[in-house]
């Protein structure tokens, strides 16, 4: 991959201009949220800039037990972010940080097993953090479609529970609508790609001089990849966490017990 | 006694469902009658084990009942809610449903005649039934897995007049025909004399009398 494209600091400092627009559109619309444009402003500098140089350290050591390492920390941040949305989920945290390791271990294991990239922290950190996000998105829709399906048809899960039927046949389509919700996103953004939206991966690729081919085709690649990811953390999302919702006597829990 | 209770405590949050009930309930039928909110309803729940009690202990036939599988208890012992929760579908679906749990045949017009229903009722959608015809199907997909207890959790609470008296009849019908207990839960003291020879008065909780309906409706 070539990169051609050098910026300095006082490039990206002049983007702040667009920055301090949108506050002063905040400002003048009363839209109240000049604060938060700052905080974010501040987060995004500190945070990509520690990231970056985690990456050039992790690049330059080229082993493979740091960019383990800092997979399985975007595991565990991922599974703790999604957690905090998924309130009304009982114990989300282990189903996530399950559903986020294996999402990304088994995405990057085929792409590197199908000769797609080669096992090199060039290829595995920035392909396994766009996984492990999507992933992390994809779950925390799912989980939170699923707490607030169950806490709307207690009634219809007990009335099947009732008959007989186990926790698993009393959740099943409650658990298939949250999965659906989780992935339809990303199916959904797949399908209009290039036509309304140009994704970020072939953005960055032709801003740093690639060819439009090499672009669109590593474009193609990780979505690919992202689909799979978040079909595979949805399904061991929900597949885990509906469990918290019952007894081991196939009984409802009450809310919040 | 089909159930026996003994010092039944149930705590939901800081309230207290449950005190400490002891009551029996005979075979054939028996009403649950008390004010809302007496705890009837949470008391019907115990008996196929949607709810476990915080203490004391439900016997069935004379077994303490946290040793039956509770899926089994389920399809012998079937309740059948307050209100109408079908899965979507069909009727017939939602009848076959219940007949594949418990492992049994499906003849759904006999179940939907059970229950008062047209035999011609079995390809309707359940989402374009009245609360009525769907309290019914409730009922009917409750048969098809051919019970030998039936928990009724206020049958007619949403129904008019006539549609009470319908599942009255029938419900009278059933017990001659089959082999059945049913209990169930009423805040109306006429339809418990009319349907049950035994009766549990509930009050805040605590059991306050229990015995044949002659005696404690008098």
């Amino acid at each position: 991959m070539s990169t051609s494209i050098h910026l300095s600091p006082g490039q990206v400092a002049a983007s702040l201009a667009l920055v301090a627009l949108a506050a002063a559109i905040s400002f003048w619309q009363k839209a109240d949220l000049e604060r938060d444009i700052g905080i974010a402003t501040v987060r995004s500098f500190v945070q990509l800039t520690a990231i970056g140089y985690a990456i050039k350290l992790i690049f330059e050591a080229d082993t493979l037990w740091l960019v383990f390492g800092l997979l399985a920390v975007m595991v565990v941040f991922g599974a703790l972010t999604a957690r905090s949305r998924a309130k009304k989920v009982p114990g989300a945290f282990w189903p996530l940080l399950i559903a986020l390791a294996l999402a990304g271990g088994t995405t990057l294991g085929l792409v590197v097993a199908l000769g797609v990239f080669e096992p090199t922290a060039r290829y595995l950190v920035p392909v396994g953090g766009m996984v492990i996000g999507n992933a992390m998105t994809a779950s925390a829709v799912a989980l939170n479609r699923l707490g607030d399906e169950i806490a709307d048809s207690r009634g219809k899960i007990e009335a099947t529970l009732a008959l007989g039927a186990t926790a698993q046949e009393a959740a099943a389509p409650f658990v298939r609508r949250a999965l659906r919700s989780g992935m339809i996103t990303l199916v959904d953004s797949t399908k209009t790609t290039g036509l309304i939206f140009f994704p970020g991966t072939m953005v960055g690729m032709l801003l740093a001089g690639a060819s439009p081919t090499d672009a669109v085709r590593l474009q193609l690649i990780l979505l690919y990849a992202l689909l799979g990811s978040v079909a595979i953390a949805g399904l061991v999302a929900t597949g885990l966490a509906y469990r918290n919702f019952f007894t081991p006597a196939q009984q409802l829990r009450e809310p919040g017990a | 006694m089909l159930f026996e209770l003994s010092e039944v405590s149930l705590t939901r949050g800081d309230r207290r469902v449950l005190d400490s009930v002891s009551a029996g309930i005979a075979l054939g039928a028996t009403a649950i009658v008390g004010p809302s909110g007496a705890g009837k309803s949470t008391l019907l729940r115990l008996l196929n084990r949607l709810v476990d009690p915080d203490a004391g202990e439900i016997a069935y036939r004379g077994r303490p009942l946290d040793t039956y599988e509770p899926l089994a208890l389920r399809r012998e012992v079937s309740l059948v809610p307050q209100l109408p929760a079908l899965l979507e579908g069909t009727v017939e679906s939602n009848l076959r449903y219940a007949a594949a749990l418990a492992g049994k045949e499906l003849d759904a017009a006999r179940c939907l005649g059970l229950a008062g229903l047209d035999p011609g009722f079995a390809g309707r959608d359940v989402a374009k039934l009245s609360v009525g015809e769907q309290q019914r199907t409730m009922l009917a997909r409750a048969l098809a897995q051919e019970p030998a207890v039936l928990l009724l959790d206020e049958p007619t609470s949403a129904l008019d007049h006539a549609a009470r008296d319908a599942i009255e009849a029938t419900l009278a019908e059933l017990r001659r025909e089959l082999e059945i207990s049913v209990v169930l839960v009423s805040h109306d003291p006429e339809q418990a004399r009319r349907l049950s020879d035994w009766v549990v008065r509930l009050e805040q909780g605590r059991a306050t009398e229990a015995g044949p309906v002659a005696e404690v409706m008098a």
